[in-house]
């Protein structure tokens, strides 16, 4: 079975948002949802072709909104179907409430977000904002660095969704992925159909058991009719922290699965390159964080031992892993393409709290840099590295403004 | 379709004694016979409203048929979802069936049911009409006629007249339209049998008076949804494949050859307690021209 389905990878070039809407195929989505925004597109009208031409047994329903996509993946979920929608930007923010919604019900949907800038002022090429800004919604969030991992990470998505009941966010850069062809491995549907099982909901609305989901529910545990006391909001609201939580160890066993089975393993929640013996990591998300390692491999010419940490999962955050990582670093350098606007950078902040209480004394500097498709050269990333070490103030070092790399 | 009577009408019923809706409240009543109507064999979703709160509180809920509670705007797209999970997994025995008010449908909830209507998807959705936003305490809605005095209209009283939705869903070309009223239960019953052996999207229109926010006791809910009807305030209708028919009720005023003045209507709500001469010389024309252009439709 291994080395058959190995064997039976057939590599073809392709654009990002061919290998998402060629990974939604192989997982027999049953129901799509998905409403048009540069740079997603492209992946409505791929799988519409797909959908037309009797190519997939599934319900396409083109939805007027991302709103009403995020909706039907909902609905259509809960009577047990398995569903994708892509999206960006703008239609992220717009399926904002949903996105709440479904994770508090605690349904599997899988969602393909391709990364880009939200306005004002209108721009369409790529930087993290729009799924950063989603980041406590509930959803499993994971990112690709290039088009393979976008495939190899929605067929993932449906096994860790389905085994969590948890809805995953698999996410890729605008343009520089979605636009971008490489070749990509493409596993046999045998291969991911003997890797992904058809799903079975854990739950279904059908009136020989009817049941009422999503009731009005009080802050505090209350009898059922039959004198049992069941969940309040809080311990519901909990159990989806826990379910989170508890997601990384699936997000592991399902990437090392996939390894075994297609010879990529996905087994760790980070990317980490060059980081034996680094002194200082570079720390990235999605695409920049191949870019960071054009940078390393530069700042090390230079005799500066550096390595890369990429966030390949935001959400659960694996703070364990980041902390392992960074075991021997004396200054982690954080680049993020997103800003929590009054504070500073999403990975910035999230790499010192994964530190916070552990005694150590790293430091940890960040750097605004890519919004709106700015573009990220290595040797900038390498400057910016060089720059925070000549910093010797502790304080500059660690100040919560972040620096940007602009021309302000 | 032979029609349901106060004798033949099912005894089994799906909504439990005991729900947490205002005494008098005619939405229990319209839900009670839509149920019925459904024989179980349905899936509903409902957005944030009164029928929320009748559904009750986790975990004890006063409803036996399977529900899933969806967000405010996206009533019909959760139709839709279920309606595509179900085609999807061959199921073709339930009918899907959303059900919001007058805010989730003419206001919030519009697009999302226009798109649905536009793709035929295969629902009934039903709209019952209390004429403002109650589960927020009464505040005016798209459907609030003119005059209301309401939370949101509350020196003033509302300055623009009602949204004819079902003339907006009308315009959707769908395979069934009708209008009916919780003071009219088995006709009610009757257009959810007809709307549930049909494919495409049905629409609904349910009027369904509310004693705290329109302002009446609620031993006079059927009295006043009869008085609207008798008023031309509500007119009941099927539009099936576009043949427009005027149901019992409003055929018969019809017939009799006249409306009662929509003063007496008024008078009887305290809502319209601010309510001019020449606001109710308005709302009287609005009626009245509404009428005319049924009874044109009717060939009569
Ligand atoms: C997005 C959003 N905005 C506002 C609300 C608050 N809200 C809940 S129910 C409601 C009014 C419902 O009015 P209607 O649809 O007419 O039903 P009714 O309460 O009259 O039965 C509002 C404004 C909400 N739940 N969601
Ligand atoms: S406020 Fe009106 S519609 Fe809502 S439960 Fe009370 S009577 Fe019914």
């Amino acid at each position: 079975m291994k080395a058959n389905s190995k064997k039976q990878d057939a590599s073809q070039m392709l654009d990002g948002n061919r290998a998402a809407a060629l990974g939604a195929k192989l997982c027999r989505v049953q129901v799509v949802a998905a409403y048009p925004i540069t740079p997603q597109t492209p992946v409505t009208e791929a799988l519409s072709e797909i959908v037309e031409r009797g190519e997939l047994q599934a319900q396409y329903v083109t939805v007027e909104s991302e709103h009403s996509a995020m909706a039907v993946c909902s609905s259509a979920s809960l009577v047990g179907a398995r569903t994708f929608t892509a999206t960006s930007s703008h239609g992220l923010a717009y399926m904002h409430e949903m996105l709440h919604w479904v994770a508090g019900t605690r349904l599997p949907v899988v969602l393909a977000c391709v990364n880009r800038a939200i306005g004002a002022p209108w721009n369409v090429l790529n930087d993290l904002q729009d799924s950063m800004s989603q980041r406590d919604t509930g959803w499993i969030q994971m990112y690709a660095r290039n088009n393979q991992e976008i495939l190899d990470q929605i067929i993932q998505a449906y096994r860790i969704a389905e085994k969590a009941y948890l809805p995953v966010m698999v996410c890729y850069d605008g343009y520089t992925l979605s636009h971008t062809d490489m070749p990509v491995d493409v596993p046999s549907q045998d291969a991911v159909d003997g890797f992904l099982p058809p799903y079975k909901a854990h739950t279904i609305l059908d009136p020989t058991n009817p049941k009422n989901y999503n009731l009005v529910t009080l802050a505090n545990p209350r009898l059922n009719a039959e004198g049992v006391l069941c969940h309040g909001y809080m311990e519901i609201r909990y159990l989806l922290q826990e379910a989170l939580e508890k997601s990384k160890e699936a997000i592991a066993s399902v990437g090392r699965e996939f390894g075994d089975l297609f010879g990529r393993s996905y087994a760790s929640l980070l990317w980490e390159d060059m980081m034996e013996g680094a002194e200082i990591a570079i720390v990235a998300t999605g695409g920049l964080a191949m870019e960071a390692i054009v940078a390393a491999e530069m700042l090390r010419r230079d005799g500066i031992r550096a390595g890369v940490i990429g966030l390949r999962v935001f959400r659960p955050f694996p703070r364990a892993d980041v902390l392992r990582a960074l075991q021997g670093c004396r200054l982690a350098v954080v680049f993020d393409r997103s800003i929590s606007y009054g504070n500073e950078g999403t990975a910035c902040s999230e790499t010192k709290a994964a530190l916070y209480g552990t005694g150590t004394n790293m430091r940890v500097h960040g750097f605004i840099v890519g919004l709106g498709g700015r573009d990220v050269k290595a040797r900038e990333l390498a400057g910016a590295v060089k720059r925070t070490l000549s910093l010797t103030d502790r304080g500059a070092l660690n100040s919560e403004s972040p620096e940007w790399v602009c021309e302000i | 379709m032979s029609r349901v009577n106060a004798v033949n009408l099912t005894d089994k019923e799906y909504l439990l004694p005991g729900n947490r809706l205002c005494p008098g409240c005619a939405v229990s009543l319209a839900y009670r016979h839509i149920l019925k109507a459904l024989e179980g064999q349905a899936v509903v979703t409902v957005p944030a409203s009164c029928l929320t709160v009748l559904h009750g509180m986790y975990p004890v809920t006063s409803v036996t048929v399977p529900c899933v509670n969806t967000p405010f705007a996206s009533t019909a797209a959760s139709a839709a979802g279920l309606s595509a999970g179900l085609k999807a997994l061959g199921r073709t025995d339930l009918t899907v069936v959303a059900i919001a008010g007058d805010g989730g449908t003419h206001d919030i909830g519009i697009q999302a049911l226009s798109g649905a209507a536009e793709r035929q998807d295969d629902f009934v959705y039903i709209c019952y009409d209390n004429e403002g936003y109650m589960n927020t305490g009464n505040q005016r809605s798209g459907s609030s006629p003119l005059g209301t005095i309401s939370g949101t209209t509350p020196v003033l009283g509302k300055q623009q007249h009602q949204k004819d939705v079902v003339a907006i869903m009308e315009a959707h070309r769908l395979p069934y339209v009708a209008t009916a009223s919780a003071s009219y239960p088995l006709d009610l019953y009757d257009k959810v049998r007809k709307a549930r052996s049909m494919k495409g999207l049905r629409f609904i229109h349910v009027y369904t008076p509310c004693p705290p926010g329109w302002g009446f006791p609620f031993m006079d809910t059927i009295g006043i949804g009869e008085m609207a009807v008798q008023t031309g305030w509500n007119v009941l209708y099927e539009v099936e494949e576009g043949a427009f028919r005027l149901s019992p009720a409003s055929q018969s005023v019809a017939e009799k050859g006249g409306l009662r003045p929509v003063r007496e209507l008024v008078a009887l709500q305290g809502r319209f307690a601010n309510l001019t001469e020449d606001k109710i010389q308005a709302l009287q024309d609005w009626v009245t021209g509404r009428w005319q252009r049924y009874l044109a439709r009717t060939g009569s």
